[in-house]
């Protein structure tokens, strides 16, 4: 993972090594580290060479000198049954003040995620906001033929195949319980929409209506999702239960209506459209009802998402050739495109609305980033070979 | 091969019939078969069930029937234009008594787009275009019970690369039988 940029305030931290991960099977100092410094709030201090563990005494004034304000330490340790325990202090060096730590025990396959809760930990004493390094992303790879769609975690690390199949797989959404994904699936040489829960494999088809179904968008609460079908003719929204059933007809538009999206509070669903003659995005009660335009610039805006706290609009905006990631402050209307790439596609909140994953092309490979919303931080995300798009960042582990 | 057609057929109606048990209502013009035969659901040990997933492995699906002899298969659009072309009449005439000569007969109208803007988008951009061939077709008698238009955007383009010839080629409509 490379991480480029610099934010304006940054939070100086110092990862210690943890006793004994040189000799474990994940650098969980390492992993912290980059998580940190993925979400643009954090600078990481040298810390190389420092013999500190959760139980040790660290002199302050050293670290201090370093210009530390915190300070990381702790342990991994294999246990005879194969399992790791892994515990982990936080200091604040200013004030020379234990923060608090955790330990765990977990296998080896949950040593990242262990390392991410760490993060998580750290984030959220500092900032005074959820992290989002336990989160997983979905994701699809194109590699000799065969589309994949992956679970990852938030870094694109540790990615496990959900499914693969000879034909296209577009659209991944996570539902709210972060167990199930839904996505749009060409396997019977049509798209049509399924929901698939990732730890068993088993998938059930939510819509295979005739003609076209796509777009799936779940609402907050999970009982219901919007797609778009061509059941009527033209691309038009629908939504329909998430355990099947019969579709209801949201509005009645002339020409394309999809990428509906449900905003944080459920109320209100985003979607583009053409009505207007060239696409645009729209808002709409998730009763129904009249539309409301969002989008007034440029002549190509599609693929909103909406950050989970209702602030802000990130979407894709045609500027001369190029299509490039978009932030709308829903507040006040102002826009900003914060990325210099040329080939941005679906950007997706993550669940604190403070970083965007989005596609892109970067020396013509397709690519995974994430960014901050003011476009200072990007990190490319680890991925698989071949190229890479479509990702979905999913919503907040339980604990 | 008689014998082997009898035994894919019976495997098709199970594979319908498990699709059944989910309990999800599906449309009845095209029903899609579940080929979530190969679960790995042993392949992730090492990991705990808050991290675990398991693959599905899917095979290849059919592929396709014939259509007219010697007509093109395939109408071209121009650039953001969904209205087909004079030139195509005579294509879309021979398909339409093809079509209308075996009662039976199926042909699903695959809309493509090129490779510019967002993939939803564009396939509803490809819809757009199958829906225009499913309407000349019906003015030409065929019966909406015997053709489907459905789209592909630009995730199936005929020829790869963004040259503007390559574009041209991949915005498209291809009649399909199956």
């Amino acid at each position: 993972m490379e991480v480029t940029g610099v934010g304006l305030t940054q939070l100086p931290i110092a990862l210690a090594p943890f006793r004994g991960e040189a000799q474990s099977p994940q650098r969980i100092s390492a992993i912290v580290q980059a998580d940190l410094e993925r979400s643009g709030q954090f600078r990481s201090i040298d810390a190389a060479g420092a013999a500190l563990d959760e139980v040790s005494r660290p002199d302050m004034a050293q670290w201090r000198q370093k210009s530390a304000d915190s300070l990381v330490t702790g342990s991994i340790t294999r246990l005879a049954d194969g399992r790791y325990d892994i515990r982990f202090r936080l200091w604040d060096v200013v004030r020379a003040q234990d923060l608090g730590g955790q330990s765990f025990v977990v296998s080896q396959g949950d040593l990242r995620l262990v390392a991410h809760r760490i993060a998580d930990f750290v984030y959220e004493k500092l900032t005074g906001e959820r992290g989002v390094f336990s989160t997983r992303i979905g994701y699809v790879t194109k590699a000799g033929g065969r589309y994949s769609l992956w679970v990852a975690d938030a870094d694109g690390e540790n990615a496990q195949a959900a499914l693969s199949s000879p034909e296209p797989i577009i659209s991944p959404a996570w539902a709210p319980n972060g167990t199930q994904l839904a996505y749009v699936s060409f396997e019977s040489r049509k798209p049509v929409v399924y929901v698939h829960d990732v730890a068993s494999g088993r998938r059930r088809l939510i819509a295979n209506f005739r003609g076209s179904n796509s777009a799936p968008a779940w609402s907050p609460d999970g009982r219901q999702l919007a797609v778009t079908l061509t059941r009527d003719g033209s691309s038009q929204l629908y939504t329909i239960d998430a355990n099947g059933g019969e579709p209801r007809r949201l509005m009645q538009s002339s020409g394309i209506d999809t990428e509906p999206v449900f905003s944080g509070d459920g109320r209100t669903i985003y979607f583009v459209s053409d009505r207007g003659g060239a696409p645009q995005i729209y808002k709409v009660a998730a009763s129904g009802g009249n539309a409301e335009r969002v989008t007034f610039s440029g002549s190509y805006n599609i693929s909103p998402s909406v950050s989970p706290d209702g602030r802000w609009l990130a979407y894709i905006s045609r500027v001369g050739g190029a299509f490039k990631l978009h932030v709308m402050d829903l507040g006040t209307g102002a826009v900003s495109a914060i990325t210099d790439t040329t080939a941005d596609e679906n950007p997706s909140f993550a669940p604190n609305s403070r970083l965007i994953v989005y596609a892109t092309q970067q020396q013509g490979r397709e690519a995974l980033m994430t960014t901050t919303l003011d476009g200072k931080i990007k990190a490319r995300l680890a991925g698989q070979g071949g190229d890479i798009r479509e990702p979905d960042w999913g919503p907040y582990q339980k604990q | 091969m008689k014998h082997l057609k009898r035994l894919s057929i019976a495997l098709t109606v199970a594979a319908l019939m498990a699709g059944c048990s989910t309990g999800v209502k599906l449309d009845d013009q095209a029903p899609v078969e579940d080929r979530s035969a190969t679960t790995n659901a042993g392949a992730n040990t090492g990991n705990t069930a808050q991290s675990g997933v398991a693959g599905v492995n899917l095979g290849q699906s059919d592929r396709d029937g014939g259509g007219p002899v010697g007509v093109s298969r395939t109408i071209y659009f121009d650039f953001d234009s969904y209205a087909i072309k004079s030139e195509y009449q005579s294509v879309l005439d021979a398909h339409a008594r093809f079509i209308k000569a075996v009662p039976g007969r199926k042909v699903m109208l695959e809309g493509h787009t090129d490779d510019r803007g967002g993939r939803e988008y564009n396939l509803a951009l490809g819809q757009k275009r199958a829906e225009a061939v499913r309407r000349s077709l019906g003015l030409l008698g065929v019966s909406d019970g015997q053709m489907e238009a459905i789209s592909y955007g630009k995730e199936k383009p005929a020829v790869q690369g963004s040259s503007e010839d390559a574009r041209a080629q991949n915005r498209r409509v291809e009649l399909s039988y199956r």
